[in-house]
This record gives C-alpha cells, sequence and structure tokens, in this order.
C-alpha cells in the first residue's frame, strides 16, 4: 500500500492556478526529489502536504487513510488538523529553529508539549511523566548524534553555523517521527561550502522505513539519492520517472531546456 | 523652611507620584495587551474600532484626557464624579495602554512567519506557539522602547495636579505659595532624576539577560 497518495491537488492564489492537478503517489521508504524552475509550484505542494496552506481540491491519503479532502466542507478542529499535519514533518529554507532555546530544547520542545498534555488526558502520574520525559530527551540526544551535532546540545542557534543549523532543524523535524519527511530547499539558504553537510545527513537518513520528500535545486543530490524524480512546471508534473531515466534520457521539451540551463550554471 | 522639612512634604507628593506610577503599569501592561489583540484582530470592524480608539488616545494630550475622565461624567450624564486619585489612574491606564498596545504589536509583528510555521508543523498549538515561541522573542525586542515609554511615564505623573492630585511637582508648588520659596521646586528634579536613572540601570540589566541569544 502507498504510503502517500496525492490526488487532483489544486491551488489558487488571487485566481492565479499555481498548482493544477497534481496526482502522485509514495511507498515506504522512497526518496522522492522535486525539481523544477522557481515558480513552478513545488513550495506550494510541499506548503500544502504539510497543511500551511489548504488545497482548494484534491485529497491527499497516508497510509490509505484520507486526510484531506477538499470536497469535505465540514470545519476541522484545531486538535484535527494538528493530528492530520502530524504525519508530515517539515525542514524549512530558512531553518527556522527557535532562537532562545539551547539545541536540545529545540528538539525536545513540541514532543514534551505533547508528554505533557497527553499526560494530562490520561491522568498519568508523575513518575510516568518524568519517564516520558526522559524518553523524549534521549530520543532527541540520538538524533543529534545522528546529525552529528551531540557535542553542540547546549549551544543556542545563534552560535552554530548555517549548516549545522539546519541539521538541528533535521532533528527537531525526525523528533516526532513523520511517516513523511519533507525538505523544502533544505540548502538554498546556505553557503555552498555548507550544503554538502547537509546533504550527507539527509542521504544518511535514507532507510526503508523513512519516507522522504526533496524539493531541491541540487541536480546531482536528485540523480543520486532519490529513487524518484518528479520535474515540476507551471503547476504540473510534467515527467515523473527514475532519476537515471529523468536525467540521461527526458522525454518533454521543458525539461531538457531546464537540464540544460541547470548544467550551464554550473 | 528647613531643608529637611521641605524634604519631608516633598516625600508625601513623592508618594502619590510613585503609586500613580506603579499602578499604572499593573493596569496598562495587561490592558495594552487586549488591546493589541483588537488591533491586530482579523474581525475588521473590531480592528477598525481598535484603532480609531488608539488614534483618539494618541492624539490628544494626556491632560484633555485627564480633565475629561474627572468632569465628563458630571457635565455629560449629571453622574457623580469619580475620586479624583481614581480618575487620574483611569486616564493613566487607558492612555499608556494605548501606547504599550502599539508597542506591542510592532514587536508581535517583527517575528518572522517561520516561526509560527515551524510551531505549526511541529503540531502546537496556537496558545503553545504564542507563549512558548513567540511571546519571549517579542519581549527581547520591545524591552528597549518600552523603557522608554516607562520612563517617560515616571515624568508624565506631573499632569494629575491639572485636577489637583498632590503628586510631586503640586507638593513643590504648595510650599512655594505658602513660603515663597523657590527651591523646592528644582529640588524636585533630584526625585525624578533618581528614578529615571533606577530604571535604566533595571532595564539595562534585563537587555543584558535577554542578550544570551541572538535573532
Amino acid at each position: 500500500m502507498a504510503v502517500l497518495e496525492v490526488k487532483q491537488i489544486r491551488k489558487n492564489f488571487d485566481g492565479e492556478e499555481v498548482l493544477k492537478g497534481i496526482d502522485f503517489s509514495m511507498e515506504k521508504g522512497e526518496v522522492l526529489a522535486i525539481i523544477g524552475s522557481s515558480g513552478s509550484g513545488k513550495t506550494t505542494l510541499l506548503r500544502c502536504l504539510n497543511f500551511l496552506l489548504t488545497p482548494d481540491a484534491g485529497q491527499i491519503f497516508v497510509n490509505g487513510e484520507c486526510i484531506f479532502d477538499a470536497e469535505d466542507t465540514r470545519k476541522l478542529s484545531e486538535k484535527e488538523i494538528r493530528e492530520k499535519r502530524l504525519h508530515f514533518g517539515l525542514v524549512f529554507q530558512s531553518f527556522n529553529l527557535f532562537p532562545q532555546y539551547n539545541v536540545l530544547r529545540n528538539i525536545t520542545l513540541a514532543a514534551e508539549l505533547q508528554v505533557k498534555e497527553e499526560g494530562k488526558a490520561r491522568k498519568a502520574s508523575k513518575q510516568e511523566k518524568k519517564e516520558a520525559l526522559a524518553e523524549v530527551t534521549a530520543y532527541a540526544e540520538q538524533l543529534l548524534s545522528q546529525v552529528g551535532l551531540l557535542e553542540k546540545k547546549q549551544a543556542y542557534p545563534c552560535e552554530l553555523s548555517g549548516g549545522q543549523q539546519q541539521r538541528v532543524a533535521i532533528a527537531r523535524a525526525l523528533a516526532l517521527n513523520p511517516d513523511i519527511l519533507c525538505f523544502d530547499e533544505p540548502t538554498s539558504a546556505l553557503d555552498p561550502a555548507l550544503t554538502g553537510e547537509v546533504l550527507r545527513v539527509i542521504r544518511g537518513l535514507k532507510s526503508s522505513e523513512r519516507t522522504m520528500i526533496v524539493v531541491t535545486h541540487e541536480m546531482e543530490f536528485a540523480r543520486r539519492v532519490a529513487d524518484k524524480v518528479i520535474y515540476m512546471a507551471d503547476g504540473v508534473i510534467e515527467e515523473y520517472g527514475e532519476p537515471e531515466q529523468i536525467f540521461t534520457n527526458p522525454q518533454s521539451e521543458k525539461l531538457k531546456a531546464f537540464l540544460q540551463n541547470a548544467q550551464e550554471g554550473l | 523652611m528647613s531643608f529637611i522639612d521641605v524634604t519631608m512634604q516633598l516625600l508625601s507628593g513623592f508618594k502619590t507620584t510613585m503609586m500613580i506610577f506603579a499602578l499604572t503599569l499593573l493596569g496598562a501592561i495587561p490592558l495594552g495587551l487586549i488591546i493589541t489583540f483588537g488591533s491586530m484582530s482579523k474581525v475588521k470592524p473590531l480592528r477598525w474600532l481598535t484603532r480609531t480608539f488608539i488614534w483618539i488616545i494618541r492624539g490628544t494630550p494626556l491632560m484633555l484626557q485627564i480633565i475629561l475622565v474627572f468632569y465628563g461624567p458630571g457635565l455629560i450624564f449629571g453622574a457623580t464624579a469619580l475620586p479624583r486619585e481614581m480618575a487620574v489612574l483611569l486616564a493613566f491606564i487607558i492612555n499608556y495602554a494605548a501606547y504599550f498596545s502599539e508597542i506591542y504589536r510592532g514587536g508581535i509583528e517583527s517575528i518572522p512567519a517561520g516561526q509560527y510555521e515551524a510551531g505549526q508543523v511541529l503540531g502546537m498549538t496556537k496558545g503553545q506557539i504564542f507563549f512558548k515561541v513567540v511571546l519571549f522573542q517579542v519581549i527581547k525586542r520591545i524591552v528597549p522602547p518600552m523603557g522608554n515609554e516607562i520612563i517617560t511615564l515616571v515624568k508624565d505623573t506631573s499632569l494629575a495636579r491639572v485636577i489637583s492630585v498632590t503628586e510631586l511637582v503640586m507638593a513643590a508648588q504648595d510650599i512655594v505659595s505658602v513660603k515663597g520659596i523657590i527651591w523646592p521646586t528644582f529640588y524636585i528634579g533630584a526625585f525624578y532624576l533618581l528614578v529615571s536613572g533606577l530604571l535604566t540601570i533595571l532595564f539595562d540589566r534585563i537587555e543584558k539577560k535577554l542578550d544570551y541569544y541572538k535573532g
């Protein structure tokens, strides 16, 4: 069964159609790269998946469960939206770490709030809550060592380089165990010298358990790491396929021109 | 009249000054936040109403507002006037809350949208995002303008004498008119300097405390 299924997603901004019916699906453990020029709708698509934007039409299924249906006009409560959105994690182009908290707290904050809320709902004992919170911290530390920043756990975001901040942001997104982890141009705000460390971390996350969508301008990365590639242009999926096919044997004229441009840029 | 006598008499006025100062802060700091929510509301009529209110409060002299709060109810509705001190406090709290609300609004609007979005995708509620993510950053950003406004308040308290509330300046003027000596008028400057000096130190400390992070 597909872990993610997106059906006919459409989105307008002030009458301008930015997404014109997007369909695709993903299997568990797959890494999907979305490429395309600026304004093609890549970021809008990610933001729709993460409920930062509401699509005007279409449906989204996660593990077979419909988590979004534009036909369904019932107003969702904040709690319902939160539950649905937690199927997805999002790593932003501009990191968006919380500047007043240290690295560890950035990662644990949301999970701790959840533990406390659940604890209150179940009337959990103090001991139970304490154990749950200790687990959150232990997991955060495990994620930090996975992104290679355990020794920075007491540092504040302003004391880290852009690449390190983005690695913390990745650990933060992983802390809630999303079914699908999305990256919105994770290296676009970085010095070229710092993109490598972030891309390596993302590649290191690849496993049979982890499904990822990466919107990126790093063609080499898309080619080597992704299992499937989507090329978007003017709000539609212009081409979809294995990286080898997309990069060595592009079919559409638009994709050919896009790849040509990307090459000349190098 | 000796220096000690003058000081003692001025101190009673100073006490009133400090009372107005402290109670105004106590009332205006939270009331300002409520006004901010109004002026940032998505409900257009409410936003429009709040912003008109802020315009009127900021657009007219505080002295006039004090007079209006004290004499207005009697002149317009034939109601009994509020006690003088109450009228002063009410006028001050409303006036400062309007100014504070604009400082708060500036602070809240300066927080990048990405901070809210980060909270949202991590499944936080609106309340959690405001209190756990945004509020602290807002506080850091508004400390300097709040310090400014609060120091202005120390001196604005002298407007209370317009409806005969004996604060520091009026206490000095009483001595001047009764005893025919002028120096107490200048002497009270030291009281204001002392308070604003202490506030300056306090706000410096707060700024330093919050300086452990940038951004």
